[in-house]
């Protein structure tokens, strides 16, 4: 349909955008993290001297943070991939002609802000709230314990704030798969768990792995839950380049450690769709 | 039947029997209702603490009151916070909804070289962690001596948007039926008015639900934000400053006030789609 020229034209305003607004400061990213301070020049100047140590160095100094980002972020995952299967499953299968409906309350929570509801569940789990006074009174946990300013609130917070990522993209592929496949296996004799393991499960891949991936990458990135329900033993890589920008103005470590993430991400989710085998999500 | 009265085993245990009969029919509804009790905890919370007669920090309840709900501006720069919010917001909509739906057109309509190529263009935006989006940003605004501010903030939440409104309205574009066009240029209509009356209404949808989801992630923002927008105090950073010392209750009520408003416009929208569906 139409000429040769049209989807070029149609494209052009918007990668011109692209380039100069996303392309242009990654190279620019690039270039900043090989640059060391000018000497005798003021805090915040610097210039190219293509020092690779550079990233050695950011990378050694926060290898603790990296870890942890990683680590966290797989929790995250894992467990926002446990509520949330069981979840789209029942919308999809079992919610009849209030799937809909369903649907809207699984993202509803998403319209308050962000920031809000992280900073609801620091009060929620705070001393002043009403979950620790609970526990502390059945003895789950001893007086001394606190929820706040820990690893487990950091990574409950993600789990929480990344949920619709999970669910959303689970839904649409569970959603698709046509129940009579499932008769058919319970006619071949499945019991319910291989009929779960043979039939559901692989067929709801391509969410599975969408899922995980709008999960994770925003978690190994992610500052907030850290900044507000941890402690400084809780630090992020996140956390480290906000701090390496606005407080120490160290722009080259920030920029080092900013593209070692964007690189770790990249590699970590390369092999990731490679072994799940779904290209065609991309 | 009389076999079955003599058996012992039934009358004896008729509790747990019927409880746990009762648990394994219902297992999944009594999911559905913990895994929206944890989904709603901290909306209800938020809700709750929005009635707090709390003056300035709103961490303990101290009584109710519709005084925040009767006067949101209370706390100034609530208000100042979202109404750059809501002007970043709209602009950042605007433009990303114009820029990715012809994109979307172009990459779901025509094939061309470099389609691929472009594919890949508009998932990385999407694959980049927020953090190196904005630091990335912002050092090129430095670069530039462009002080962080309104306009880089508009541009930043400009680039992060687009590539979600190109997969929303490719979405639709693909699940267009090509024989409504054809039928279209059948009669006589040209390549233009084809568009105009046929293509576009059909991708309205689309576009719309884009432009929805584009203000959302606008608005919702805080770390390509906080990179960019230097002096500039949107909503979610001013919830992210004040959250040391607790936030104001009029937060609180701007929080809630978006949630209803949100939940009013899915309801709403869906109404329409039924409407439109018979």
């Amino acid at each position: 349909m139409g000429k040769i020229r049209t989807p070029y034209l149609l494209l052009l305003p918007g990668f011109a955008f692209l380039f100069t607004f996303f392309i242009l400061p990654i190279v620019n990213l690039a270039q900043t993290s090989t640059q060391t301070p000018v000497g005798g020049g003021d805090t915040g100047q610097y210039e190219q001297t293509f020092r690779f140590q550079n990233y050695i160095d950011a990378f050694v100094e926060n290898k603790e943070q990296f870890g942890r980002s990683f680590v966290y972020a797989l929790i995250a995952t894992l467990l926002a991939l446990a509520i949330s299967y069981p979840l789209a499953y029942a919308i999809a299968f079992k919610a009849g002609k209030y799937k809909n409906f369903l649907l809207v309350l699984v993202v509803a929570p998403f319209f308050t802000s962000f920031l809000l509801r992280t900073v609801a569940w620091k009060q929620i789990l705070g001393e002043e709230g009403f979950v620790v006074p609970t526990l502390r009174t059945i003895g789950i946990i001893s007086d001394s314990t606190t929820l706040t300013s820990t690893s487990f609130a950091v990574v409950m917070g993600m789990t929480y704030n990344f949920l619709p990522f999970m669910t959303l993209p689970l839904y649409a592929s569970i959603d698709r798969i046509d129940p009579r496949t499932l008769e058919a296996s319970g006619d071949l004799y499945a019991n319910g768990f291989t009929t779960f393991r043979k039939v559901t499960l692989p067929l709801s891949m391509p969410g599975v792995v969408a899922g995980t991936l709008l999960t994770f990458i925003p978690a190994a990135g992610d500052y907030v839950n850290a900044a507000i329900l941890g402690s400084p033993n809780t630090k992020m890589i996140g956390n480290v380049i906000e701090s390496r920008y606005f407080k120490i103005v160290d722009y080259p470590t920030a920029a080092a450690l900013s593209f070692t993430l964007m690189a770790a991400i990249l590699i970590l989710v390369t092999i990731y769709i490679r072994k799940a085998g779904t290209e065609e999500l991309v | 039947m009389s076999k079955k009265i003599a058996d012992p085993t039934i009358p004896t245990i008729p509790f747990a029997a019927k409880f746990q009969r009762w648990f394994g029919r219902n297992l999944i509804r009594v999911y559905m209702v913990l895994a929206f009790t944890y989904l709603f905890i901290p909306v209800a919370y938020t809700f709750a603490f929005s009635f707090n007669d709390s003056g300035k920090s709103n961490l303990i309840w101290k009584g109710f009151t519709l005084d925040n709900w009767k006067n949101p501006c209370g706390a100034p720069e609530v208000c100042n916070a979202l109404a750059n919010s809501i002007k970043i917001g709209f602009l950042a909509t605007l433009f990303s909804t114009i820029l990715g739906t012809m994109i979307a057109f172009a990459i779901g309509r025509h094939k061309f070289k470099g389609r691929s190529t472009s594919n890949l263009l508009i998932f990385l935006p999407m694959a980049t962690p927020e953090i190196v989006l904005g630091a990335s940003l912002l050092s090129l605004f430095l670069v530039f001596k462009i002080n962080p501010g309104f306009w880089p903030t508009v541009i930043a939440h400009v680039m992060f948007c687009i590539s979600f409104v190109v997969v929303t309205v490719k979405a639709r574009i693909a699940s267009l039926d090509p024989r409504l066009e054809q039928a279209a240029m059948d009669l006589y209509a040209n390549e233009f008015q084809t568009f105009r009356r046929v293509t576009l209404p059909l991708v309205a949808p689309g576009i719309a639900g884009a432009a929805l989801l584009a203000f959302s992630l606008s608005f919702d923002d805080f770390i390509i934000t906080n990179f960019n927008s230097g002096t500039v105090i949107t909503f979610p950073k001013f919830v992210y400053t004040a959250a040391a010392r607790g936030i104001p209750a009029q937060a609180n009520v701007i929080g809630s006030g978006m949630f209803f408003l949100a939940l009013a416009i899915v309801i709403a929208g869906q109404f329409i789609n039924r409407r439109k569906a018979r």
